[in-house]
C-alpha cells in the first residue's frame, strides 16, 4: 500500500539553494533525531520544487543513521485508500495500530485533506498518537496548513505546533547548479553558456526545468555537433528577448501550459485509469453488498458468490434482481406456510433461493396437509331444533350469535343436563355460522379436541394442529367439562380462546352445569367462560315434549293418535334423549308384536318392565356426556347417542327408568 | 449504446462537445489531438468550410489502451454550432454518454450560449434523454481575451450553470483547461457507469 523510497531521492542528490535551505536543514535535523526535533515537520511548496524528494531524503537519511527504524512513506491518497480498505475489511483497529508503530511517517500531498472530514479526524488521531509515543511525522503539501480549504482547526494548530517550512522557486544560481548536476547524472556535457541560457528562464518549478534539459539532451544527441546557447534558445522555443527579460509577468498557468503539455495526456490517462478501475469493479461491490444483505437475513447466497468468482460476469444486475425475486417468492411461501404450519415455515428450504422447486414443493405439501378443522355435523340442522319455553333463552342467544358472530355473546356457553339438546343446538349454530362467507367453523366434541392434540404431540406436529384451529373463524366445543385434568389441552384452549376473543371470532361451548361449578377446570378458563353468556336449557316442558313427540312419531311414520300423544307427553321424562328412546322402544315393540302403535301398547311396554338394580351407581359416576364424536366427514358415530341402535334389552331398561 | 461491454471487455465513451458557433469546440479537439501520442489516436475527421466552420462534425477517436482489463476508447465529437445545422446536431447527440458544453466567455455571446444550451436540452429530449441525467460539464472558453470583453468564471456560472455542473475556464487555443474539461467529463461519465448497471 505504501510506496517504497526512491533511492534517487536522497540528500546527496538534492540541490540546496537559498529557497530551500531552511527546509533541507530541518529535514536533516529530523532525520538525525526523529521524534525529538521538529514534530510534526510540515513542508510546503509549489509543485515540482522537491517536496517528495525531500521527504524521501529524510527517510533515507533516518534509515542510514538507524537501520532498525520503521519508516513509511505514502501519499495522503494512499493513506486514505488503505484506510478505506481496512475499514471495509473490518480491520480499522489493525490499520491504526500499524501506523502508530511507524517510527518515521512521511505523508505526501496532504492538501488533499480538503473536504475529507473523516480523514482529518483520523490524521489528527494519528498525529497525536505518534507525537505521544515520540515517533516522527513529516508532512508535505503544496500550500501551508492554514490555506488547505476546510481543514480542521485542531489539525492546523497541531501542524503549526511543529515546524512549518516552505521551499520557494530556486534562484538562478541554484537553477544552474541543478542543471549541471542533472546533466552530469545523465552523462552529458554542454557547451559553456547553454545551461545558463536554460537557467535564465524562470521555470516555475524544477520539474519543468528538467523537461527543458531533457529536450536539450535529446536535441544534442541527434545533432552532429554540440549545441550552443543560441541553438538551445531555439530548441526551447524562447525568443532571445524572453530569455533576457524577466518572465515574471507570465502567469504560472500559461507557463505550465507550454512546458507541461507533453504530460497532459499521460496525466489524463492516469486519471481515467483510476476512475475506470473503480467503475468496472463497482459491480463487485454491488454483488458483495447483496451477498451481505441476504446472508444477514439468513438466505443462502451461493448463487451470488459464484458471480464473484467470475472475471466478468454478464448482466450482474439482472442476476441480482433475479435472486431478489426468488427471495421475495421464498418470503411469500414462508409467510403462507407459517399460517398453516409455523414449524414447517422455519425449514431451511425456504432460505435457499438456489432450490426454488424444493421450496415450492414443500409449501404445496403443507398446503395439502392443512385440512380444515372438524366441521359441525349436518345431522343437526337448526330447522329441526324444537323450540319451547324451556330452551327459548338458549335458542334466542344462539340466534343472536348466528346473526352477529363474535360480537354479541362471546363465548356462548350452553348449559344443561344431558339429553336436552345442547349438542343439537351447538351443531346447529355451527352449521349456520359455516354458511357465512369465508367461514371456517371448527365444531367438535372436547374429547375429539383432546384426542387430536394428543395425536399431534405424538406426531410432533403441534404447530400444525394449532395453526389449523387458528385459521377457524369460530370454535364450538361440546362437553367442555371433559377438559377436566387435561392441563395441556386447557393451556392450548386458553391460548386459542384469547386469540379468538381478540379477533372477535365466535366461541361456543356446551357444559352440563354452570362453568364455575365444574371441577378440574382452570380458573382462567372458567373466568373466560363466565365472561360471555351462560345460558341454560331446562328440562323439556310439556309443550316441548309434545312437539318433540309429534316430530319423532312422524319420523317413525306412526299415525299420531291423541291418546298415544297424551300418554307419552304425560310420562315423567326429563330429557329429549329419553323421549327419543321411549318412542323408539314403543315403535320397536309394536313392530315385534306386529301391532299398531297405540296408547295401550305404549303403556304395556313402558310400565310392564322390571327395574334394573345397578342403575343408580352408574348415574352417579360423573357427568354424563352427549358423547358425540363428530368426524370431519360430518357423520354421527356415537352408538350411545343413537339410542335406537342399542342392541341390548338391558340398556333399554335403563333408559326407561331414567 | 453500451458503455461497458463485459463480454468483449470494452469501454466506449462517446463525448460530444456542444455549444454555440465559434465557441471553440473544434479547437478543443485539435488541442487534444495534438497531445495524444500518434499510436493512441485515430484519424481526426473534420469537415470544415473554407472559413473553418464545422460543416458536419468533428470526430476524434482516442484509444486509452487496456485499463483494468478493458480496452478503453473515447470518442470525441463536436457538433456544428451554427443554428441551421440542428438536424446534424441532433444526430451527433444520439447515443452520447456525456456532453461538454463549450461556452463563449465573451459578454456579447451570452445570448448565443443560452440559446445553445436550450437547444441542447430540447435535442436531448428528442432522444428521450433528460438533460439532468446526462453527464454534463461546462467549459468557458476564450478566457485569454481581454478582461473587458469577457465575463468571469463566476459570472458565467451565474448565467449559464444553473444546474451546478462542474465548470472550467479555458483557453482552448493554448490548451489551458482543455484536458481539465476532458478529465471532468470523463469522471462524470465513468461514475455514471459505476452507478448504473453494466450493459450486456
Amino acid at each position: 500500500m505504501t510506496s517504497s523510497l526512491n533511492p534517487r531521492f536522497s540528500f546527496e542528490t538534492f540541490v540546496v539553494g537559498a529557497a530551500n535551505r531552511l527546509a533541507v536543514t530541518a529535514g536533516r535535523t529530523v532525520a538525525e533525531n526523529p521524534g525529538s526535533a521538529y514534530n510534526p515537520l510540515f513542508i510546503y511548496s509549489g509543485s515540482g520544487l522537491g517536496k517528495t524528494h525531500l521527504l524521501m531524503a529524510i527517510g533515507h537519511a533516518a534509515k542510514t543513521i538507524a537501520s532498525q527504524l520503521n519508516i513509511e512513506y505514502l501519499t495522503l491518497d494512499e493513506y486514505v485508500e488503505s484506510f478505506h480498505a481496512a475499514i471495509a475489511a473490518g480491520q480499522g483497529d489493525n490499520f491504526r495500530r500499524r501506523f502508530q508503530n511507524v517510527d518515521v511517517l512521511l505523508v505526501d500531498d496532504v492538501q488533499f485533506l480538503t473536504n475529507r472530514k473523516e480523514m482529518q479526524a483520523e490524521l489528527l488521531r494519528l498525529t497525536e498518537a505518534l507525537q505521544q509515543s515520540g515517533h516522527q511525522i513529516v508532512l508535505a503539501s503544496d500550500r501551508p496548513p492554514a490555506e488547505i480549504a476546510d481543514l480542521d482547526e485542531r489539525l492546523i494548530s497541531r501542524f503549526s505546533g511543529g515546524l512549518v517550512v516552505d521551499m520557494g522557486i530556486p534562484d538562478y544560481e541554484t537553477r544552474v547548479a541543478i542543471l549541471r548536476r542533472k546533466a552530469e547524472e545523465r552523462g552529458t556535457s554542454f557547451q559553456p553558456g547553454v545551461l545558463e541560457t536554460v537557467a535564465k528562464i524562470e521555470h516555475p518549478n524544477v520539474r519543468e526545468l528538467m523537461g527543458a534539459l531533457n529536450r536539450l539532451i535529446a536535441f544534442q544527441a541527434v545533432s552532429e555537433s554540440p549545441i550552443n546557447a543560441e541553438a538551445a534558445s531555439k530548441v526551447l522555443g524562447i525568443p532571445r528577448a524572453a530569455t533576457a527579460a524577466s518572465s515574471t509577468a507570465a502567469s504560472p498557468t500559461a507557463a505550465s501550459s507550454t512546458a507541461a503539455s507533453p504530460d497532459e495526456f499521460s496525466q489524463f490517462l492516469t486519471d481515467v485509469t483510476v476512475t475506470v478501475g473503480k467503475a468496472v469493479e463497482a459491480w463487485r461491490a454491488r454483488v458483495a453488498e447483496a451477498v451481505l444483505r441476504w446472508e444477514g437475513e439468513g438466505y443462502r447466497t451461493g448463487r451470488l458468490e459464484k458471480l464473484l468468482d467470475q472475471e466478468t460476469p454478464t448482466a450482474v444486475d439482472d442476476a441480482i434482481s433475479a435472486y431478489v425475486q426468488d427471495v421475495e417468492r421464498l418470503k411469500a411461501l414462508e409467510a403462507e406456510v407459517a399460517v398453516l404450519d409455523p414449524q414447517a415455515a422455519g425449514e431451511k428450504v425456504f432460505r435457499d433461493p438456489d432450490h426454488m422447486d424444493e421450496a415450492e414443493a414443500a409449501a404445496a405439501k403443507v398446503r395439502d396437509g392443512a385440512a380444515p378443522p372438524p366441521a359441525p355435523s349436518a345431522a343437526f340442522p337448526l330447522e329441526s331444533y324444537v323450540a319451547g319455553p324451556s330452551n327459548e333463552v338458549a335458542l334466542s342467544a344462539a340466534r343472536a350469535v348466528i346473526a352477529k358472530p363474535g360480537k354479541k355473546y362471546n363465548p356462548l356457553v350452553i348449559v344443561g343436563r344431558s339429553g336436552l339438546g345442547k349438542t343439537h343446538l351447538l351443531n346447529a349454530v355451527g352449521l349456520e355460522l359455516a354458511k357465512k362467507k369465508n367461514a371456517v367453523v371448527a365444531c367438535l366434541s372436547t374429547q375429539g379436541f383432546v384426542d387430536e392434540l394428543i395425536a399431534a404431540i405424538d406426531g410432533n406436529h403441534v404447530d400444525w394442529w394449532r395453526a389449523r384451529y387458528r385459521r377457524a373463524t369460530a370454535l364450538l366445543l361440546d362437553d367442555i367439562q371433559l377438559l377436566t385434568g387435561k392441563e395441556r389441552t386447557q393451556e392450548e384452549l386458553f391460548n386459542l380462546f384469547n386469540q379468538f376473543l381478540d379477533a372477535d371470532r365466535q366461541l361456543v361451548f356446551t357444559a352440563p352445569a354452570h362453568p364455575n361449578t365444574l371441577e378440574g377446570l382452570e380458573e382462567r378458563i372458567v373466568s373466560r367462560l363466565e365472561g360471555g353468556l351462560v345460558t341454560e336449557i331446562a328440562e323439556p316442558d310439556k309443550e316441548l315434549r309434545r312437539s318433540v313427540l309429534e316430530r319423532l312419531l312422524t319420523q317413525q311414520r306412526v299415525p299420531i293418535e291423541p291418546a298415544l300423544l297424551d300418554y307419552l307427553t304425560d310420562r315423567p321424562i326429563d330429557s329429549v334423549r329419553s323421549l327419543t328412546g321411549v318412542v323408539q322402544r314403543v315403535v320397536e315393540a309394536a313392530a315385534a308384536q306386529d301391532e299398531p302403535v297405540t296408547a295401550g301398547l305404549a303403556r304395556d311396554v313402558l310400565e310392564g318392565a322390571p327395574a334394573p338394580a345397578a342403575r343408580g351407581a352408574r348415574r352417579t359416576a360423573g357427568f354424563r356426556t352427549s358423547g358425540i364424536v363428530v368426524s370431519s366427514a360430518g357423520g354421527v358415530r356415537s352408538r350411545e347417542k343413537m339410542v335406537w341402535d342399542w342392541p341390548a334389552a338391558a340398556d333399554r331398561v335403563i333408559e326407561d327408568l331414567r | 449504446m453500451s458503455l461497458v461491454n463485459f463480454t468483449t471487455r470494452e469501454i466506449t465513451c462517446k463525448i460530444v462537445y456542444y455549444g454555440p458557433g465559434r465557441s471553440g469546440k473544434t479547437t478543443n479537439l485539435h488541442y487534444v489531438y495534438g497531445r495524444v501520442p500518434e499510436t493512441r489516436r485515430g484519424r481526426m475527421v473534420s469537415l470544415a468550410t473554407q472559413t473553418d466552420r464545422t460543416l458536419f462534425f468533428d470526430f476524434l477517436p482516442i484509444d486509452l489502451g487496456q485499463i483494468s482489463g478493458f480496452s478503453t476508447r473515447f470518442q470525441l465529437y463536436t457538433v456544428p454550432g451554427q443554428v441551421y445545422y440542428n438536424a446534424t446536431r441532433r444526430l451527433v447527440l444520439q447515443g452520447a454518454d456525456g456532453v461538454v458544453f463549450v461556452g463563449d466567455s465573451q459578454a456579447r455571446q451570452l445570448d448565443e450560449n443560452i440559446e445553445s444550451l436550450q437547444n441542447l436540452q430540447s435535442n436531448l429530449l428528442e432522444h428521450g434523454v433528460d438533460v439532468r441525467t446526462m453527464p454534463l460539464v461546462m467549459q468557458y472558453n476564450k478566457q485569454d481575451l481581454p478582461a473587458e470583453l469577457i465575463l468571469t468564471h463566476d459570472e458565467l456560472d451565474d448565467s449559464l450553470n444553473f444546474r451546478g455542473v462542474p465548470s472550467f475556464p479555458a483557453d482552448a487555443l493554448h490548451g489551458r483547461g482543455v484536458f481539465e474539461t476532458l478529465k471532468g467529463i470523463s469522471e462524470l461519465v465513468l461514475k455514471k457507469l459505476a452507478a448504473g448497471s453494466p450493459a450486456v
